[in-house]
């Protein structure tokens, strides 16, 4: 009797589209795309992208510059990819800071003139110039990383300084060397530097990759200022992001939700009754689409009234970008619940599809995990996602305080997302016009 | 003045089946007239075409003169689904005003044909109320009357009664003859022959796409089977098949313990045959009278094989 009812359950099973969906394609999915945001298939994680700025133009900063070009873990760019034909730019402090406020780069490291002169110093009386990070407070562990490597490319790639710094240091706690010893010290000097020039050299060559995980105690030697030039002041770095991330995702649920209703209604006759009345498909049609975006717009509004009261999301000083991006956003939520329905046969059928679509958009257009952690072929890839459009656009309003004006591409994809989507939806609904 | 409807030809088959194969149909003004056929006969598909849900592969439909589809001719058609087309959660009023708008209805001449359409639907008292909490008989009248609100003068009845108890069937009976006496025309879809004939004017039965009787009650049995009835003699087992000669030299038939004979004229002939039985010892234990009626019509026409 027993294997009756495990043979009757997968007889059920093997029926029911849905429940097949859920059970193996939405974890295979799942796992898929999380596997790909956090790396596992080759161990490792992308390299940060930072910009980098040098005022001092020594040989030093040239030397330090280049490592981090060549560091594994890093992708250093030194001024914005030049059109053919044309001389290189260069970023300066101001454009570097520009670019971390855009988000075009988590974070920037400033060389700043007179760091040649005094790049190391050992000892609490050292007097030495700092580097400057600037750093975007949303990705909290890139600034952090950035420093540790810095430290790593000064190791490899000015070693004499380093020697040379600690002979003086050395000299001036010992009470002066020997000049058979100062000899000594010189000519090792430039054999250290002779070393790093054919590692150098090496590495260029691309020999010396690999070795991002070298995890020698000359932390600190460089000393750098890390300033966060976006979210400096805020309270809850990530609460608007996560309010919008959120919301969209179940924004998508409830307008999926709405655009069933015109299944009950086929189901039950009253889409018969509704369509033999005044009413025509697109009326119909236009009239959910408009209750969905309305009803979506309320939820967003309402997870964002709770996020200022009890999180600090500083909602009302961004009242009017708020309003843009949420209308835009519950436009195409709305517009993409009336296709999946559409699409479907009936509410089963919808609830699986729902579950599928709307839980892997949410992970690959950042509303599970921000998209800069992920590595940026999967963050391009979110791009076809209007959940990445749509957090973009608040996080320009909420996280990088741009004006309302400069959110129009995001803005226009949604509403371009939201016409495509309804386009998808009144051709499927022809099925329920006449036969 | 045109016709309510008129139907002219109609075809229309899905795929390489034939649904409808050249209907021709009238309703006139004031008259009911019902639509009787087995599953999968053609019926609802009819009805779809003309309330515009179903488009012909050929022939013609007009309401009151107007090509089906026009505006004109939705503004005069009610059609009644044979489901429950009504929002659940809503309440009897609710779901009124929902389908008034939907049909055009606004302000007072809203709140006017909610009104009316409770009292005609017996609902009043049960307004405020979700339609989720009524019985099967409460949501049959309302699912009537969403369809009525707008007032219109050809109502599409597609099995009004499915599902209800005796009381709420008797309802549901006055409520037609009321939109009869109105004026209103209605065409009433229906399986159970009694309310045919209690209710409509004429009745046409569909098969296979075809109409293939139309005409009043009286008119249907009249042409299927003359004035005829039946006499049945039940006897017992030995009885009837020792007889089986007797039997056929009067024109009647065995079938198991029974006799059945045709009657065309039962003051005479029922004393004739009676007299004859005792004469040659047949063992009558009971006897019984069947006038033809709309069933034998049907099952006469339609045959007995089971359908769809």
């Amino acid at each position: 009797m027993i294997l009756s009812i495990v043979r009757t359950g997968f007889m059920n099973l093997r029926r029911d589209r849905g429940a097949l969906t859920l059970s193996f394609i939405v974890p295979i999915a799942f796992f898929s795309i999380f596997a790909g945001i956090f790396g596992s298939r080759n161990g490792g994680t992308d390299p940060i992208r930072i910009a980098v700025v040098d005022e001092d133009r020594t040989e030093l900063s040239k030397r330090l510059v280049e490592a981090l070009q060549t560091e594994p873990g890093l992708k250093a760019e030194t001024g914005p990819t030049a059109t053919k034909g044309a001389p290189p730019r260069f970023y300066d402090s101001r454009t570097a800071e520009a670019a971390v406020r855009s988000g075009d780069f988590p974070v920037a490291v400033i060389i700043p003139k007179g760091f040649g002169d005094s790049p190391i110093q050992f000892g609490p009386s050292g007097k030495q110039t700092k580097l400057e990070i600037l750093n975007d407070s949303s990705d909290p562990i890139a600034a952090q990383v950035v420093y540790g490597l810095i430290q790593k490319s000064a190791m490899m790639s000015l070693p004499d300084a380093m020697a040379s710094e600690g002979a003086k240091y050395l000299d001036r706690i010992s009470g002066g060397l020997t000049s058979e010893q100062r000899t000594r010290v010189d000519q090792s000097m430039r054999d250290l530097r002779a070393y790093s020039e054919s590692r150098r050299d090496e590495a260029a060559a691309g020999k010396a990759a690999g070795s991002a995980s070298s995890k020698e105690g000359m932390t600190g030697l460089i000393s750098a200022e890390i300033r966060d030039v976006v979210g400096e002041n805020k309270k809850s770095p990530l609460v608007a992001f996560y309010a919008a991330g959120i919301g969209v995702m179940f924004l998508l649920f409830s307008a999926s939700a709405a655009g069933g209703a015109i299944l009950d209604e086929s189901e039950s006759g009253t889409l018969d009754r509704i369509l033999s009345s005044r009413v025509t498909m697109n009326t119909l049609l236009l009239g959910k689409l408009l209750y969905s975006a309305m009803l979506g717009f309320t939820q967003l509004t309402v997870m964002f009234l709770w996020g200022a009261l009890a999180f600090k999301v500083e909602l009302f000083r961004h009242l009017g970008g708020f309003i843009l991006m949420a209308s835009v956003t519950a436009l195409a939520s709305a517009g993409l619940g009336l296709a999946l329905a559409s699409a479907c046969k009936t509410r089963a059928q919808l609830g699986a599809l729902t579950t599928l679509v709307v839980l892997v958009m949410s992970a690959l257009g950042g509303s599970m995990v921000p998209r800069f952690i992920m590595p940026e072929l999967l963050q391009k890839i979110g791009l076809v996602t209007f959940n990445a459009w749509a957090l973009d656009g608040f996080t320009k309003i909420f996280w990088r305080e741009e004006p309302v004006t400069h959110v129009w591409p995001q803005v226009l994809v949604l509403i371009g997302a939201a016409t495509l989507f309804f386009a998808i939806a009144r051709r499927l609904a022809r099925r329920w016009e006449v036969a | 003045m045109d016709a309510p409807l008129h139907v002219e030809s109609l075809v229309k088959s899905y795929g390489s089946r034939p649904a409808l194969a050249g209907v021709a149909l009238d309703v006139g003004k004031g008259e009911i007239v019902g639509l009787l056929g087995p599953n999968g006969a053609g019926k609802t598909t009819l009805i779809r075409c003309v309330v515009g849900r179903v488009v012909p592969n050929s022939g013609s439909i007009t309401i009151f003169g107007e090509p089906v589809g026009s505006a004109h001719a939705r503004a005069r058609i009610g059609y009644i689904p044979q489901e429950i087309a009504l929002y659940p959660r809503l309440t009897a009023e609710e779901n009124l005003a929902v389908f008034g708008r939907y049909a055009g209805l606004a302000g007072g001449a809203l709140a006017a044909a909610i009104r009316g359409c409770l009292d005609w639907a017996g609902l009043a008292e049960r307004s405020k109320e979700p339609v989720m909490g009524f019985s099967g008989g409460m949501r049959r009248r309302l699912n009537m009357a969403a369809g009525l609100l707008h007032g219109p003068r050809l109502i599409l009845l597609d099995e009004p009664t499915t599902g209800v108890d005796p009381q709420s069937r008797q309802r549901i009976y006055a409520m037609v003859e009321q939109l009869r006496a109105d004026g209103a025309s209605v065409i009433y879809t229906t399986h159970y022959m009694e309310e045919a004939e209690r209710l409509c004017d004429r009745i046409a039965i569909i098969d296979n796409g075809t109409i293939i009787a139309l005409g009043t009650r009286g008119e249907l049995v009249r042409q299927n089977f003359g004035s005829r009835g039946y006499l049945v003699l039940h006897c017992d087992g030995e009885s009837a098949s020792a007889h089986a000669d007797w039997a056929a030299a009067r024109g009647g038939t065995v079938n198991g313990a029974s006799f059945r004979f045709p009657v065309s004229d039962p003051a005479s002939e029922i004393a004739e045959i009676l007299q004859s039985a005792r004469a040659e010892a047949v063992q009558v234990r009971d006897l019984s009278f069947t006038a033809p009626n709309l069933e034998s019509v049907f099952l006469h026409l339609t045959g007995r094989g089971l359908r769809e």
